[in-house]
């Protein structure tokens, strides 16, 4: 087993951003000769934490050790050179250059003042039979699959560095074989004496690679423990936080409406997204719909509203088929979604809290039907007041709102356009504790009215709070669907690990 | 009246350049604002500008937009020169004032329409697919006046760039209408904000239910209409239609007037008043330097320092540093006043 001394110390280290602490008071620790990996689902604080470690971030608080000294890295260059290298998801190298240009970009061999292209390619070659890889290094980099340049770029992390490898999600977009050899890789590298940070969002290859486990939920840790000492549901538990607030309600609600569906999804799915799946969607109820992060969750909410249209299946209401090509078919068909990433996806930043509310409804409307601008007014005061939307006044560019808010305005939006099936994906995610508990408010409250509900959320908690349904979604496939008693966090984790469970 | 308060306020810096240029202009050259009638028209340097500048201002009110839906239309110099080309034969081919008129503008739409495609249902990036007309058709344009200068006659058709209605002259009276125009539809409809929706973010401007698709399309369509107006007024002005210099670098100086009129390149925001001042200032730094006498060899020097002046007072630095200053003295006054009390 490790050392003592420890390669990389981090505790306490603190990060925040306005109106969010990404990251509060986590201790993280690294030997040498160890694979270590950082699990959580979105927003939990990985990359926040990588980048506080690699200078990408300054970091607000704590203290960072190499090899018992301590480090302050301005920046991911100086990071580098005190030997802490990092590998993404995306392989940030350059394609259109050759392998060896790309192995030694920055500290070219030179002769004479000039490159020396033989020397490069030589030693480049050099470097890359220690990774069992014979290949023209002259080529390309695009040439070669996404496997090969993964590993071209620890190559070259490790020739740069030399002491902490971090590998944020280097498997995403291998296959079963490609992530065989990435792994020979890691454990050779590992004989080596490096220190390996480890990210990824499969658990079997964090069964199997591992030595030790970090898990981080909300910027909080949550634990370290050796991967013999942990198995999968447990894990899965830590990873969704179900012990943290055990004062919730038990099971789901058992209240559900009775009488015909109001939308029918039969056979409903999309080719590499989401596998056929049925669905009824009544009137005054909440479905919840329960995965990990990639499982299927974020690709349903897509595929229903049109975002990705379905290629198979059909979709009915009250027996007359209902057309969903795109989002304005969904929503001339009374839909809403508020999605995962309000950034890139839900908020126009720029434009005022009142446009951004306006938007979805003049878009119904279409051009040539403005909204007068007294009655834009009045609509966005409402929401404000209603939603308690905190912004000095409507006219204030959304971009410029906390997280919670820009929700409560993405939710003003949809409302707005009164819609009578509401997709809500995250909506609780990277926002305030206030903010939080007013959304699960509001949740209730649409769906007492009558509004029927679709909410994807890793808080099991949550779901088991506002849900009549649980849909779980594992590997893209919906594998189970809870109903009211049976809404319990146990039963959610069983049905999210089952199948993996058997596996091991 | 806050409505128009807001218009003010946005275009305030614009308003300001404009007026140091002129007042830089007359006082090199005393005579400036003088104004004169003859022939029922008025004449001076101040009417020259205003004259002069319809062709980039016509393009200006295009380029606003579709800058604002993060794009940008490098073809319209080329389209000016297809629908002088295309008015010119089409005039001396007799078939008419209107059906020539029609036959130009519906000329600018079909090229707008090209570039909406492209842009919109096949996704090449605005710069790209526009530069392929660009390019291209300046080509069109020799095939249709086989090479040479199509000249004309036509004294209706002669009207729209030598002519004047009410004194004035009837290019400046084309591109205040249009740009009115086009104000008025894109701000008394939703277009506005929409194509502002767009232009910030189109993935959440489609996810909200926005056809962007078709509203890109009309933008460019748009843009194409305005380039032909400003290519049938290039055309009468000179009683021909030159293939190869109508329009030339033209669209160079409309980007420049949408920037100078603070849109953003990033998209967004827009004012096409804003705009049409910057095309405005433009012209009027054209017009200034060739009144002052300068060896003509000095006038694209002279022209980018004082355009690059314009910017760096707008870049988002200067703004923020003035800004800075302002809340500074703004805070201290609010300190002395609390104080006084």
């Amino acid at each position: 087993m490790p050392e003592n001394r420890p390669l990389l110390h981090a505790t306490a280290v603190t990060k925040t951003f306005p109106g969010t602490v990404a990251l509060d008071g986590v201790d993280f620790t690294l030997h040498s000769g160890e694979v270590h990996a950082l699990l959580g689902e979105n927003g939990a604080g990985k990359s926040t934490l990588i980048k506080c470690l690699t200078g990408a971030y300054r970091r607000d608080g704590g203290e960072i050790l190499l090899d018992g000294r301590p480090i302050d890295p301005r920046d991911t260059l100086e990071a580098q050179t005190l030997g802490i290298g990092t590998v993404y998801q995306e392989v940030n190298l350059l394609p259109n250059l050759s392998v060896a240009e790309n192995l030694c970009l920055g500290h070219q061999p030179t002769r004479f003042g000039m490159i020396s292209s033989r020397a490069m390619s030589r030693s480049a070659r050099q470097t890359l039979a220690q990774y069992g890889l014979e290949i023209d290094v002259t080529r390309n980099l695009d040439t070669y699959s996404v496997a090969v340049q993964q590993v071209v770029a620890i190559a070259r992390a490790v020739s740069l560095s030399g002491k902490v490898l971090i590998l944020d999600e280097p498997t995403a977009s291998l296959d079963a074989l490609e992530v065989r050899m990435l792994f020979d890789v890691v454990r050779a590298l590992k004989e080596r004496g490096l220190g390996i940070v480890f990210i990824s969002h499969f658990l079997d290859q964090v069964f199997e690679i591992s030595d030790r486990i970090t898990v981080l939920r909300n910027g909080k840790l949550v634990g370290t423990q050796a991967i013999a000492e942990i198995d999968r549901t447990r894990l899965v538990n830590l990873m969704l936080g179900r012990e943290l607030e055990q004062e919730t309600r038990e099971s789901g609600r058992t209240d559900r409406p009775e009488g015909e569906a109001m939308i029918r999804f039969r056979d409903f799915g999309r080719g590499g997204r989401i596998a056929p799946f049925d669905l009824d969607i009544h009137a005054g109820e909440v479905v919840g719909v329960a995965g990990l992060l990639g499982s299927g969750r974020t690709e349903t909410a897509e595929t229903l509203f049109g975002v990705t249209p379905h290629d198979s299946g059909a979709a009915s209401d009250a027996g007359k088929p209902l057309h969903l090509g795109s989002p304005r078919d969904a929503i001339a068909g009374g839909f809403g979604f508020c999605p995962e990433d309000r950034k890139s996806d839900g908020i126009i930043g720029d434009l005022s809290v009142r446009e951004n509310i306006v938007l979805a409804l003049q878009a119904r409307r279409g051009w040539t039907k403005p909204v007068p601008a007294r009655e834009q007014a009045a609509m966005a005061d409402e929401f404000i007041r209603r939603l308690d939307i905190r912004t000095p006044d409507a006219e204030k560019p959304v971009g410029l709102l906390s997280g919670g808010n820009q929700q409560k305005v993405m939710l003003a939006r949809w409302l707005a356009t009164n819609p009578r099936f509401l997709i809500l994906d995250e909506p609780t995610r990277g926002i305030d504790v206030g903010a939080h508990a007013e959304i699960i408010r509001l949740i209730e409250e649409l769906c007492a009215r009558g509004m029927a509900l679709l909410v994807i959320s890793s808080e099991l908690d949550e779901l088991v709070a506002y849900s009549h349904r649980v849909i779980v979604v594992r590997d893209r496939h919906h594998v189970a669907e809870l109903v009211g008693a049976e809404i319990t966090t146990n039963n959610m984790v069983a049905a999210i690990a089952a199948d993996r469970e058997a596996a091991l | 009246m806050t409505a128009a308060k807001a218009i003010l306020r946005r275009v305030a810096p614009q308003l300001l350049t404009l007026a140091a240029v002129l007042g830089l202009i007359a006082l090199v050259h005393p005579g400036f604002f003088d104004v004169s009638i003859a022939n029922g028209r008025l004449y001076g340097s101040a009417i020259d500008i205003l004259n002069r500048g319809a062709p980039v201002a016509l393009l200006a009110i295009g380029m606003t937009l579709v800058i604002a839906t993060r794009g940008i239309d490098l073809s319209v110099g080329a389209v000016m020169a297809i629908s002088g080309a295309v008015a010119a034969a089409a005039i001396t081919s007799g078939i008419g004032l209107v059906p020539t008129l029609a036959l130009a503008l519906v000329t600018g739409i079909a090229c707008g329409l090209w570039n909406g495609l492209l842009v919109a249902v096949l996704g090449i990036q605005p710069i790209v697919a526009t530069l392929i007309l660009m390019v291209a058709g300046r080509g069109i344009a020799q095939l249709i006046t086989e090479g040479a200068i199509l000249t004309f006659n036509h004294k209706g058709l002669i009207f729209f760039g030598s002519g004047a209605f009410l004194g004035i002259p009837m290019p400046v009276l084309i591109w205040l209408a249009a740009g009115l125009l086009v104000t008025l539809v894109v701000r008394r409809s939703a277009l506005g904000m929409l194509i502002e929706a767009i232009g910030v973010n189109l993935r959440a401007s489609t996810l909200a239910g926005i056809n962007a698709r078709v509203l890109l399309i009309a933008v460019y369509m748009t843009s194409g209409l305005c380039a032909a107006l400003a290519g049938v007024i290039a055309a009468a002005d000179i009683k021909g239609a030159d293939a190869n210099n109508a329009g030339l670098w033209l669209e160079l100086d409309a980007i420049l007037a949408v920037v100078v009129g603070g849109t953003s390149l990033l998209g967004g925001r827009f004012s096409i008043i804003a705009s049409l001042i910057g095309a405005m200032i433009i012209q009027a730094v054209n017009t200034g330097i060739l009144l002052s006498g300068f060896p003509p060899e000095f006038n694209l020097i002279i022209k980018a320092a004082i355009i690059l002046v314009i910017l760096v007072l707008q870049s988002p630095t200067v703004r923020t540093t003035l800004a800075f200053f302002r809340r500074d003295k703004a805070s201290a006054e609010a300190k002395a006043e609390t104080v006084i009390q």
